[in-house]
């Protein structure tokens, strides 16, 4: 169904789907560390307390280790377009390369930028100053954000264009339409929510850790005070802009939403919600499943009657559609079992984040020591720095497999997107140079972030730029005595 | 051909002469790591010169990635999907280095510091040589359908042209890498840097001279454009040894100033060779010509609003940012 195996639609699928995972384990990690080191110095400024210029350049290392895991990774995003799927670039050129040129040059050079000043100018500027640095990596790294998903967005939901009708491309008519998509402003804080998930609590899961044995207390205690009130705003909001998504979607892309909800046939109106389902896709069946009823409604309309088309419905009214372009062999129906358990596991996830960013907080008020005293609290805590990847990785597989079979819905395919001059075998031989080299890069990136929290805040040295000024001798590049070097 | 049209031509030239100016040094330094500097300490001190702009000098690559399938889809598409392997072989080479930097500061031992100085020296190499290979096999002609689909064989790319090609600029990337270390560095370093161009600029000289030769008997810039040609190639000719009595007479503003500049008169000969083509058919009817390339009106008239409102914004902080760190680094100690 996934026109899965050993041909070129299946490895550039496969190419993509696996550059693009490893890549935004990266991305929400740096966008939201950002956050979180940029909250961490201001506090510093603000508080004039030592320890927390200290947690801003302690956090602050392990996120240049993710940011350039994420700008090197990130090329691969760009490149292969091109690459891998030259139809796709040849028919989306005239919408798709402009988010795409902006985002380098309003939000890359701004980013590249500030965090090569940053990095290097700790005792140089006035602290306000060199915390303004990195509020502009946070900027721009989020402004990328924006950018890209202003791509993506038209891929999910066009608008602002025409087709011409000699070339069968894709023209833009309104660049407003375009940033102004709908889909764009519900996908974009979803997604920036998801990185202070991501941020927040993984730093605080190390903390966890770190408490537990004990190590620099104060220092850990303070870090996880600040990283679980961004977590907590960041989990009620990603909830609240999840349920703006999914209500959306209920009439953007039905299929999508039948599929995370398991729904081949359509819903009865006491809305039963399928906490588990077994699935034949095959025959387009739910098997088995276990239900409670009037949820479905809650989430889908907020109010208890109503009811939800299932894919059976609505892949017969694809068909009555899109018959007279694409021909009748299409098959519209999404990869059910992957949207509904990835739907779970997000959901469950956003959940559990607000619950435990709230209890953690409680554990760790000022002048308590309960949170030393819940060990099972700081286990649970350090096991979940692992979760938000996880989840991410689940709310991207919703939303690319839930458009299937469109790479620009309703206008382009899948299988018509892909380079006609790509090879199997020269496939075959990427796809095992990048998992081996992602393979590598994520293992130097754990060990490099454990070595960090071993050698403790006290050891993290910034790195200095260490000019002639420190010996006294200063000698100018410009002037004179650079052009008489003997 | 509309002035929009051209106007984006020469802007995808000017972010390529952006990237191999800036990132060409970098190269340069990343080459340079493991077989220039002799100890640790003389190692950090080179890393150091591009610590804090490696990154930014690169999103220049990206920039002009992004604004070529911006204005010229089909440009983007060909060239892209037809030098598969090609620009596979850059990204991992771009990995390897890009990472080396912050993760060699951070091993325990040894060998994992030899490691990722490997990592550095190789991949800026390979990047280097690799983006010239693809720009000269680029401009020979290459195998293509009428829709611009490129079905090269392996001599399309690996070809005399294309490997002096993809030696001349990995050799000025770090003659051009040598002559920024001279300018942020004192002492043995900078010495050493001198010493090292001195021989260098011979070589290039010659690897200049075979280029032209091969340039003449490889592509049509000659037959259809000989006078711009010709003078592109004196300019070349005269910045390079402008930048070698540089050298000499350790003007390093200068040296560095004409690397550069020399780096992108190649660039200013490929996109003059090129026009009014952005791909070259060995067929000349399956030529891809900038008239049909690109995005519609509409879409270039916004890009063209973006990047004129944006860029200089840009280019400010981007500027500043050097002028921050203008200074010499400190001598290592150990040198």
């Amino acid at each position: 169904m996934l026109n899965a195996g050993l041909t070129v639609l299946g490895l550039s699928r496969f190419q993509f789907a696996m550059t693009t995972v490893f890549h935004f384990f990266f991305v929400p990690f740096s966008i939201g560390l950002a956050f979180v080191v940029a909250v961490m110095e201001t506090i510093y400024v603000v508080k004039k307390d030592d320890t927390y210029k200290k947690m801003a350049q302690f956090w602050g290392k392990i996120f240049l280790y993710s940011f350039a895991v994420g700008v090197v990774t990130g090329i691969i995003q760009e490149f292969q377009f091109g690459m891998n799927w030259s139809e796709y670039s040849r028919f989306m050129g005239d919408i798709f390369g402009a988010p795409l040129a902006i985002e380098a040059l309003a939000a890359f050079f701004l980013e590249s930028t500030f965090i090569g000043l940053w990095m290097f100018t700790w005792e140089r500027f006035k602290p306000w100053v060199h915390a303004l640095f990195i509020w502009l990596v946070m900027i721009g790294s989020s402004l990328s954000a924006v950018w890209i998903l202003a791509a993506n967005s038209f891929m999910q939901n066009p608008v602002g264009f025409a087709i011409n009708k000699s070339t069968g491309r894709v023209v833009m008519t309104s660049f407003s339409a375009v940033v102004t998509n709908p889909q764009l402003w519900l996908e974009l804080p979803h997604v920036l929510m998801g990185a202070g998930i991501t941020a927040s609590f993984v730093v605080a899961g190390c903390a966890a850790w770190r408490l537990l044995k004990k190590d620099h207390v104060d220092f850990y205690r303070k870090s996880l005070n600040v990283a679980l009130v961004i977590g907590l705003i960041a989990s009620l909001g990603s909830i609240a802009s999840g349920d703006f998504q999914t209500r959306y979607l209920i009439h953007q892309q039905p299929m999508k939403f039948a599929a995370m909800e398991g729904l081949y046939k359509n819903s009865t109106d006491k809305g039963n919600w399928a906490v588990f389902s077994s699935f034949n896709t095959k025959q387009h069946k739910t098997t088995s499943s276990l239900e409670v009823p009037y949820v479905l409604n809650i989430l889908s309309y907020h109010k208890l009657s109503g009811t939800v088309k299932g894919q059976n419905a609505i892949n017969k009214e694809m068909h009555a559609t899109y018959d007279k372009k694409f021909g009748q062999n299409m098959n519209y129906y999404v990869p059910t079992k992957t949207l509904f358990w990835s739907f779970r596991l997000m959901a469950v996830s956003g959940g559990l984040f607000a619950l435990v960013a709230i209890v953690g907080l409680f554990f760790n008020r000022k002048k308590s020591e309960q949170i030393m005293k819940q060990r099972w609290f700081l286990y649970i805590m350090g096991l979940m720095l692992w979760l938000p990847f996880l989840a991410n990785t689940a709310g991207w597989f919703i939303t690319e497999f839930g458009r299937y079979p469109w790479v620009v819905y309703g206008l382009l395919t899948i299988a018509d997107a892909v380079s006609p001059t790509s090879t199997v075998g020269g496939l075959i031989f990427t796809n095992i140079v990048y998992f081996l080299l992602f393979a590598g890069l994520g293992l130097v990136m754990i060990v490099l972030s454990h070595r960090t929290l071993k050698g403790g805040p006290d050891a993290v040295q910034m790195n200095g730029y260490s000019s002639e000024d420190d010996t006294g001798k200063v000698e100018d590049p410009y002037g004179t005595e650079a052009f008489n070097h003997d | 051909m509309t002035s929009a049209q051209i106007l984006w031509f020469l802007l995808i030239g000017v972010l390529f002469s952006g990237f191999f100016f800036l990132e060409g040094f970098d190269f340069g330094i990343g080459m340079a790591v493991r077989f220039f500097g002799r100890n640790a300490a003389e190692r950090d001190t080179i890393i150091q010169t591009i610590g804090p702009h490696w990154d930014g000098n690169e999103v220049w690559l990206i920039t002009a990635g992004g604004a070529m399938f911006a204005s010229f889809p089909m440009w983007y598409a060909s060239l892209f999907s037809g030098y598969y392997i090609v620009l596979f072989l850059i990204l991992v080479a771009l990995i390897f280095r890009g990472v080396s930097f912050e993760f060699r500061a951070n091993m325990k031992t040894e060998t994992w510091r030899h490691f990722w100085e490997w990592a550095s020296s190789i991949g800026s190499f390979c990047a280097a040589f690799l983006f010239g290979m693809m720009f000269t096999s680029m401009i020979e002609g290459v195998p293509m359908d009428a829709k611009g689909n490129i079905f090269g064989s392996f001599t399309t790319y690996v070809n005399w042209f294309s490997l002096v090609g993809g030696v001349a600029v990995s050799l000025m990337c770090l003659i051009h890498g040598l002559n920024f270390l001279q300018l942020k560095t004192s002492g043995t370093l900078r010495d050493r840097a001198q010493s090292w161009n001195k021989i260098l600029y011979p070589v290039l000289i010659v690897g200049e001279v075979l280029f032209v030769v091969l340039l003449y008997i490889s592509t049509d810039f000659f037959a259809k454009k000989p006078v711009a040609t010709w003078s592109i190639l004196i300019v070349l000719v005269l910045l390079t040894l402008i930048a070698w009595w540089g050298v000499l007479k350790a003007h390093n503003w200068t040296a560095f100033i004409s690397s550069g500049l020399s780096l992108i008169s190649i660039v200013v000969l490929i996109f003059n060779g090129l026009f009014p083509r952005v791909m070259i058919a060995t067929n000349s009817a399956h030529s891809i010509l900038i008239k049909d390339a690109s995005s519609s009106p509409y879409t270039l008239h916004i890009m063209t609003i973006v990047a004129f409102s944006i860029l200089p914004i840009v280019l400010v902080y981007f500027i500043w940012s050097y002028w921050v760190f203008y200074k010499r680094l400190k001598s290592p100690k150990a040198a």
